[in-house]
């Protein structure tokens, strides 16, 4: 008598191989964990719960009224999400033209050193980037702007770029038969194509950007991080709660404000 | 009468309103540059660290400090891979939960917030508050970058399965399955693909994440590279710059295959 054969999802290959990924995964995991067991000093995370109790504790209520010595790290805040954004828009744009496949000037030359811009802009976080720029103009809100375009450039490069090569072509062959030069094709037949997605990519990553700006400040590149980074270094929990709020209420203004323009654009 | 030469649409149609815009965006640029000080002593002084630095690029130090980076790397790669797990497996369950076509409305909101809370803070601030927790290390890391996962994943878990085909599960139901059986044959094929390529994906982000939350004491290569930029060993922090942008891109590159081949 032969058994019915029964359903099966994989054949024995294929489950061999499922069976072999999860073991390596598993194994991977455990040397993952043991590295960071073995750097853990287990006496201090024992009594994590009373700590964060006791943060807790101290954290509420906030101070109300370190509020008024907020509003000028804020309005900092602002000034570096929204001019490292137009920084890095400005030159974000010209790298994505040379990127494009369709608009570069120069497939052999021009295209992978755009394309290395990017990739190594989009590499390095934005924080990164403060570091260093902090060690080299100084410590202050110029630092901060220009980290915060450098990062930019990488994001708005690459989806911008990836839009041109969207474009309908039969538009510029029509502003071409027109005998338009090169830069009324560009004025004229592309720049139409992908504005909408220009700004959309624009107040995305300006949405981004406020974010990140609200933190560059702990490796001294201005904005309300600074007063963050001050506040934790001497426990001033109940300021750290106010800096929290009005993180929060930046970010969820930014957040509801970006997605408003966004979908009156598009 | 000359003729006069096209010109495409304004965006905005009223004119009061375009120009009103103008204005505003030139009143506040002119205050926001204004509020930038500037010290051009010190920036000049920079500028030859700048070109220091940048030149240290060409000739990037891996050895004299090689000891550090070697340990920062691999603890920013077992941390990551430890949060990743971690993230995801607390990820599913919050988001099935907070999927509107599974989960019951208590559940919902609860899921809901819990992915809220883990989207809004930077890691980094994350990071601050575990590392008063649990002390200096990469145990604080390992709990920020899996507290960011959730909140990732989950959420774009839960918005996958609010868009699968009901009939797979209407029809998975039909043959008498209970809910863990719905859940595996009829839900989980449909939302798998695209969670794979999710988890290797943010195992990428995270990665990232991991360079930059020592800063604040969570372990990993950061706290080398700000020791390094401290010290002003621009030579050492190149050679740490250039190990991350390599494993970047090739876990980006990885990520990329592995999402094609599964779509």
């Amino acid at each position: 008598m032969t058994a019915v054969p029964v359903w099966r999802k994989r054949n024995r290959r294929e489950a061999l191989t499922v069976w072999l990924g999860w073991i390596a995964g598993i194994l991977l995991f455990a040397w993952s964990w043991k590295a960071v067991s073995d750097a853990t000093m287990w006496v201090f995370v024992a009594d994590a719960h009373i700590q964060a109790a006791d943060m807790l504790s101290r954290m509420v209520p906030p101070r109300w009224s370190y509020m008024e010595r907020l509003w000028r790290p804020l309005w900092d805040t602002l000034n570096i999400a929204t001019l490292g954004t137009l920084l890095g828009l400005a030159i974000a744009v010209p790298v994505a033209f040379l990127a494009a496949r369709n608009t570069t000037p120069s497939r052999a030359f021009a295209r992978p050193l755009a394309l290395l811009i990017i990739v190594s802009s989009r590499s390095i976080n934005s924080l990164i980037w403060a570091m260093l720029l902090v060690t080299v103009l100084g410590p202050g809100m110029l630092a901060g702007i220009v980290a915060i375009a450098l990062r930019s450039i990488g994001f708005i490069g690459k989806l911008l770029y990836e839009a041109i090569e969207e474009i309908d072509p039969t538009q510029v062959e029509a502003i071409q038969a027109t005998g338009a030069s090169r830069l009324q094709v560009l004025t004229h037949a592309i720049a139409p194509q992908v504005m909408p997605a220009l700004a959309g990519i624009s107040v995305y990553r300006w949405d981004i950007n406020i974010r990140e700006s609200t933190v560059l400040g702990l490796v001294g590149a201005g904005g309300i991080g600074l007063q963050l980074m001050a506040s934790v270094n001497v426990l001033a929990w109940p300021q750290v709660t106010m800096i929290f709020i009005a993180i929060l209420a930046t970010v969820v203004a930014s957040e509801w404000l970006s997605a408003k323009v966004r979908h009156a654009i598009i | 009468m000359s003729a006069r030469a096209w010109s495409p649409p304004p965006l905005i149609a009223n004119p009061w309103l375009r120009r009103g815009l103008a204005l505003a965006a030139a009143a506040y640029l002119l205050a926001a540059v204004s509020s930038i000080e500037v010290n051009w002593e010190r920036v000049r002084e920079g500028l030859d660290r700048g070109a220091a630095f940048v030149a240290s690029f060409a000739r990037p130090d891996f050895v004299s400090r090689w000891g550090d980076i070697h340990e920062g790397i691999v603890e920013s790669l077992s941390m990551t891979f430890a949060a990743t797990a971690i993230g995801i497996a607390l990820a599913l369950p919050v988001g099935l939960g907070a999927a509107r076509n599974l989960a019951p409305a208590p559940v919902y909101a609860l899921c809901r917030g819990v992915i809220a809370l883990s989207r809004t803070f930077q890691e980094i601030i994350v990071a601050i508050l575990f590392v008063a927790m649990f002390g200096f290390g990469p145990l604080a890391g390992v709990a920020t970058l899996a507290f960011a996962t959730i909140g990732f994943i989950a959420k774009l878990l839960a918005e996958d399965i609010e868009d699968i085909d009901p009939a797979q599960v209407e029809a998975i139901r039909a043959t008498g399955a209970t809910w863990p059986q719905i859940l595996v044959y009829g839900v989980a094929p449909q939302v798998m693909p695209r969670m794979v390529g999710l988890s290797v994906y943010r195992l990428d982000i995270n990665f990232r994440e991991s360079a930059v939350i020592g800063i604040v004491g969570a372990g990993g290569i950061g706290a080398t590279l700000n020791t390094a930029f401290d010290r002003y060993e621009f030579d050492t922090a190149a050679a740490i710059i250039l190990v991350i942008i390599a494993i970047v891109m090739g876990s980006e590159y990885l990520s990329s295959v592995v999402r094609r081949r599964l779509q």
